[in-house]
């Protein structure tokens, strides 16, 4: 035992200095606690681990969401933005999602600067070794070296650090990411307090040398024209400084992993952490996709002030000879040099429906869990919850309700809702899909859904909420405008009509009817508009989706109507559901562990069949009656 | 859900090998142990479930009323998820009327039409599509109506619409992934994928949708109207169809002045038949009344059975008649075969016709299949889910709207994320059909179908 001494007492402590501890602490500090963060190395606060970029598709959209509500994310991506593109152009504005590479090594250190700046936030380079509350409820966090500190609440946002383990082929040690040591005693000071351990694994391929790679052979990928960033608040849209590259396995690719899957320790059964899904490694993709001649993979760079590229879409957990070996039947990278290999990352986590969505963990008041912790993949999916579980740790400091922000509200609803209502059988990572409200949670739109509640909480400055009321009031201004401005068919205006492959007009045609036509835009018609006034390119997009899409946005609003209603159908909190007859027993334990907020949270929690909700529906309106 | 042990003659009633009268709830076993003692001297209640015994339904006063097996199922493995006995007695009217008095005395309260199958709903054993099809099973006249309805409660419709949403949910996760990994080259999530799954899903719900209306002419019965001129044997047709002398028929032309209304089953089929009177012109004030209301039915009548005398040639009073049934789906029946025939099928060019003699009650099979293909029963194929209600109409009416304008939307090129919408739109209402989606208006369905909360 090593002698322990007292530190400091704070409100809010949290553990890890990754993307969700970052939003965390900033948030709880920026809400007036006295907040500590704790990283096991103070050079690796905002590191990217994985993939040198920010956003994607739904991605993208939680980056807006973190920055509607006062998060850093997207002011520290657009910062340090080394290339900008806004996916699914031609697919519809519900699911344009902006995705932006980043310099690695300027985004960590623009994050540490930040919590180094926030006043009532302290960062300290330590590794907590143990957790334990005291009788009057208040949090014990002592680190390796004996540190005791105290805080009201405690945010676990401990990444890949838990017990984490790294596999590359036969070989395999506990490690952090990156070559950190992991945080090793932690995990048995949680077991003590109840909480259910499991494993997860996740992965990350190869960094290899720029020198190495022959460009010239491999398809280019640029930046957008006009770019645009994440933030509300960024006024100068990012720069383009590099550019992205693709290539493509073969089929001598597929045969060598093949040849060698006994080898990964995935498939020899050493791994027991389940791996995500929706980011398999190249091995997985293989294995599942067999028919499949090739797969694309992304070479994308590290940073500018570094030659590491970093091979998206490759990662393995296959011996490092194994790997080289495979890399090199690329066409391109016949001679390439690999400076990082690639690996496998298994590390302790929690089932989070083991939590309320205030991110809460049962049975733990005052302890919150986010990101990996929680079950999640992705810096995204795990800033967002650091904002919500910081947010929330302030707010039961000062004695107030949490928040929660509902599915309808926004994606970082869905996903906590998804989270702590669902759980996960495998890392969890945002996507449109997700959400049955896609076409009312845009990315365009962030700041209309959430900047009224980050203003309300307190982390939305004055200044911020005031340009974005002056850009809700031209975008009504302007709907109002074109909806009520017609033009007349004049020779000019149907021949540019014919053009787009449109019907000419004969009468005076309504402005906003012809926005509503897919061949149209918005844009296209500012020649035939001389009224127009002049308008930011964000409010623009407001303008032209709202106009195009109404019927349908109007109609999703409908469904969101329906389902409401038994969101609206609250749960009470004593209820006894062994008590209710007519449930299936699976359905009971399930609601026992999940302890639903209201109906429509029940009816989706995986084992409550429908008839258990109908069950439910009828014992609460018995109970009113009675 | 239920708080009170209730019991019903479960078996249908009339002559029969046995009969069964099945009691479920709380004290299902404790009320059986009352009126049953089992010859082994072993009470039910030391029975586990699927446990039989072979005993005697006992009156009050010790006497035993019939020799019975008594089958136990312990909740929740029983039909109503609740504890069940079932008592097998021999058939009879008057003993299961006995034997259910007697459980009835012994703490039992008289089930309600349905009552098992809500029971079961409401405890979860089936889902809201099935416990419909049940109701409407028990509530099936005719053969045919209780075929679908058999169909129905067995799962035809849930398979029918799984196959639809299974079509919807491919669409919907094609466009899911079209949209989520945009730099992916994918197979299978192509605009063109997503136009054929529609165009299938389509199809499907047109048909469940044309279906309904066959459906509900089998499960309804086909209101029919018999129409001709005077003592052309309509009442005649009408009492050989009802097998009694519902119409009063007598020479006199002119008899029947009011409309009389039977329900009757004419092989598998049942109609709503409606004698009318004999459609001519009329000084008689009483009379006329009559007319006019037997043409207001022509309008409104799903079938026209229109009688001519097949002895006598066409009058104005006939060819006045067949122009008004014109547009209208009529039967053409060439009555009085028995005597010489001055009329036959090509004096009625252009009509589905039938010769009988309603007299001799000659033909009557010929106007069955005859309404049938008027009706097109015929086309409703062996595995045809048929829906059951207006409720689960009206929800593949939202789907098939829904569908209609994504494929109008795809079609002028609206982007795929709106598309989704309406592919997301017919889902909900599909999934709210069989229940799997539980809305505000499946709740609604379930309060007035199954009055809970008494």
């Amino acid at each position: 035992m090593i002698p322990k001494y007292k530190a400091e007492s704070y409100d809010v402590a949290v553990i890890g200095g990754g993307h969700a501890g970052i939003e965390a602490a900033l948030s709880s500090a920026r809400l007036g606690c006295s907040t500590v963060m704790f990283s096991i190395s103070l050079d690796f606060i905002g590191n990217m681990p994985c993939n040198p970029s920010i956003g994607g598709t739904a991605k993208g959209h939680l980056v807006r969401e973190l920055d509607a509500l006062g998060g850093e994310m997207g002011k520290a991506a657009d910062k340090t933005s080394l290339q900008s593109r806004m996916l699914n152009r031609g697919k519809g504005p519900a699911v344009y999602s902006l995705r932006a590479q980043i310099d690695r090594r300027a985004y960590s250190g623009y994050m540490k600067q930040t919590v180094e700046k926030q006043s009532g936030l302290d960062v300290k380079q330590a590794e907590i070794t143990e957790l334990i509350k005291d009788d009057t409820g208040l949090w014990h966090l002592t680190t390796r070296l004996g540190a005791e500190y105290t805080a009201k609440c405690v945010i676990l946002a401990t990444g890949t650090f838990l017990a984490g383990k790294v596999y590359i082929g036969e070989v395999n040690y506990e490690s952090g990411p990156d070559g950190m040591f992991p945080a090793k005693y932690l995990s048995d000071s949680l077991k003590k307090l109840g909480l259910p351990l499991r494993r997860f694994k996740t992965g990350t391929p190869a960094r290899v040398a720029r020198d190495s790679i022959d460009f010239s052979v491999l398809e280019l990928q640029e930046g957008d024209k006009i770019t645009e960033p994440f933030s509300f608040s960024t006024t100068t849209p990012p720069e383009n400084k590099v550019v992205c590259h693709i290539a493509y396995t073969n089929d001598e690719t597929k045969k060598i992993i093949l040849e060698n899957l006994h080898r990964s320790p995935l498939y020899s059964g050493v791994i027991e952490g389940v791996g995500p899904r929706y980011c398999p490694s190249i091995e997985d993709k293989i294995v599942r996709f067999a028919d499949k001649r090739r797969h694309q993979l992304f070479i994308e760079p590290c940073g500018e002030e570094t030659d590491e590229m970093y091979l998206q879409g490759m990662s393995s957990s296959l011996p490092e000879e194994v790997q080289i070996k495979f890399y090199r039947t690329i066409k391109g990278l016949e001679n390439v040099k690999v400076m990082r290999n690639a690996y496998a990352i298994e590390y302790d986590c929690i089932d989070p429906i083991n939590m309320d969505a205030s991110l809460e963990i049962h049975n733990n008041p005052g302890l919150f869990g986010a990101g990996q912790f929680n079950g999640s993949s992705g810096y995204e999916e795990a800033a967002a919850q650091g904002l919500v579980a910081g947010i929330n740790a302030a707010r039961k400091v000062k004695g107030l309700a949490p928040l929660i922000l509902s599915r309808a509200s926004s994606y970082i609803g869905t996903l906590i809702d998804d989270l702590v209502t669902k759980g996960c059988m495998d890392p969890y990572r945002m996507m449109t899909s997700r959400s049955e409200y896609r076409l009312v949670l845009r990315q365009d739109n962030a700041d209309e859904r959430l900047m009224p509640i980050g203003y309300e909480i307190g982390l939305v400055d004055h200044d911020t909420y005031s340009a974005f009321l002056l850009r809700k009031e031209q975008k009504e201004k302007e709907i109002a405008r074109v909806t009520a401005t017609y033009l007349s068919p004049t020779e000019e205006l149907n021949a540019f009509l014919v053009s787009r492959g449109t019907a000419p007009v004969s009468t005076g045609a309504c402005l906003a009817d012809l926005i509503k036509r897919p061949q149209l835009s918005y844009d296209d018609l500012a020649p035939f508009d001389k009224a127009r006034p002049e308008l930011s390119y964000l409010v623009r997009q407001k303008v032209e989706t709202e106009i195009k899409y109404d019927g349908y946005i109007k109609r999703q609003l409908m469904q969101v109507d329906k389902m409401l209603h038994l969101e609206n159908r609250k749960l009470p909190e004593n209820i006894d559901y062994d008590k209710i007859k007519g449930l299936r027993l699976e359905a009971i334990e399930k609601l026992k562990r999940v302890l639903p907020k209201s109906v429509g949270q029940a009816s989706r929690i995986s084992g409550v069949s429908p008839a258990d909700i109908s069950v439910l529906l009828i014992y609460l309106s018995k109970e009113g009656k009675s | 859900m239920s708080e009170n042990t209730v019991a019903a003659i479960s078996s249908p009633m009339g002559e029969g090998g046995i009969g069964v009268i099945r009691i479920s709830g709380e004290d299902a076993i404790s009320v059986a142990d009352k009126c049953f003692k089992a010859v082994s001297g072993k009470p039910l209640c030391s029975l586990g479930g699927y446990r039989a015994a072979f005993g005697n339904i006992v009156l009050s006063d010790g006497t035993s009323l019939d020799e019975a097996v008594a089958l136990v199922f312990r909740a929740p493995k029983s039909y109503t998820g609740e504890d069940v006995v079932e008592l097998s007695v021999h058939g009879g009217t008057e003993i299961l009327r006995q034997a259910l008095r007697r459980v009835l005395e012994c703490g039992a309260m008289p089930a309600g039409a349905g009552e098992f199958t809500k029971r079961a709903f409401l405890n979860g054993k089936m889902p809201l599509s099935k416990a419909e099809s049940v109701m409407s099973l028990i509530s099936a006249r005719g053969n045919e109506a209780l075929k679908i309805s058999r169909k129905a409660a067995g799962g035809s419709i849930d398979r029918a619409v799984n196959e639809i949403t299974d079509l919807l949910k491919l669409t919907a996760a094609g466009i899911a992934t079209y949209s989520d990994y945009p730099d992916e080259e994918l197979e299978g999530a192509k605009i063109s994928d997503f136009e054929k799954g529609l165009l299938k899903a389509e199809e499907k719900l047109n048909t469940l949708i044309k279906n309904y209306d066959t459906g509900k002419l089998i499960r309804e019965g086909i209101n029919c109207v018999i129409a001709g001129k005077p003592n052309v044997g309509k009442s005649t047709l009408m009492n050989l169809l009802c097998g009694s002398d519902r119409s009063i028929v007598t020479a006199v032309p002119g008899t029947t002045r009011d409309i009389i209304e039977n329900s009757v089953n004419l092989g598998d089929i049942t109609l709503n038949l409606s004698d009318t009177a004999g459609i001519h012109a009329t000084d008689d004030v009483v009379e006329a009344e009559g007319v006019s209301r037997a043409k207001e039915l022509l309008d409104t009548a799903a079938v026209i059975l229109a009688v001519f005398d097949g002895s006598a040639p066409l009058d104005a009073d006939d060819r006045s008649l067949l122009e008004d049934i014109r547009t209208k789906r009529a039967i053409v029946i060439i009555n009085k075969t028995d005597l010489e025939q001055r009329l036959s099928p090509k004096d009625f060019c252009g009509f589905e016709c039938v010769m009988l003699s309603a007299k001799e009650g000659k033909g009557a099979d010929n106007l069955q299949s005859a309404i049938k293909r008027v009706c097109q029963m015929d086309s409703l194929s062996e595995n045809d889910a048929v829906l059951i209600n207006e409720r689960q109409l009206s929800c593949v009416k939202e789907a098939q709207k829904y569908i209609e304008e994504a494929r109008t939307a795809l079609f002028s090129g609206v982007t795929v994320d709106a598309v989704g919408v309406c592919v997301d739109g017919a889902l909900e209402s599909l999934l709210t059909l069989t229940g799997e989606r539980v809305t505000n208006a499946v709740c609604d369905e379930i309060f007035k179908h199954f009055c809970v909360g008494k």
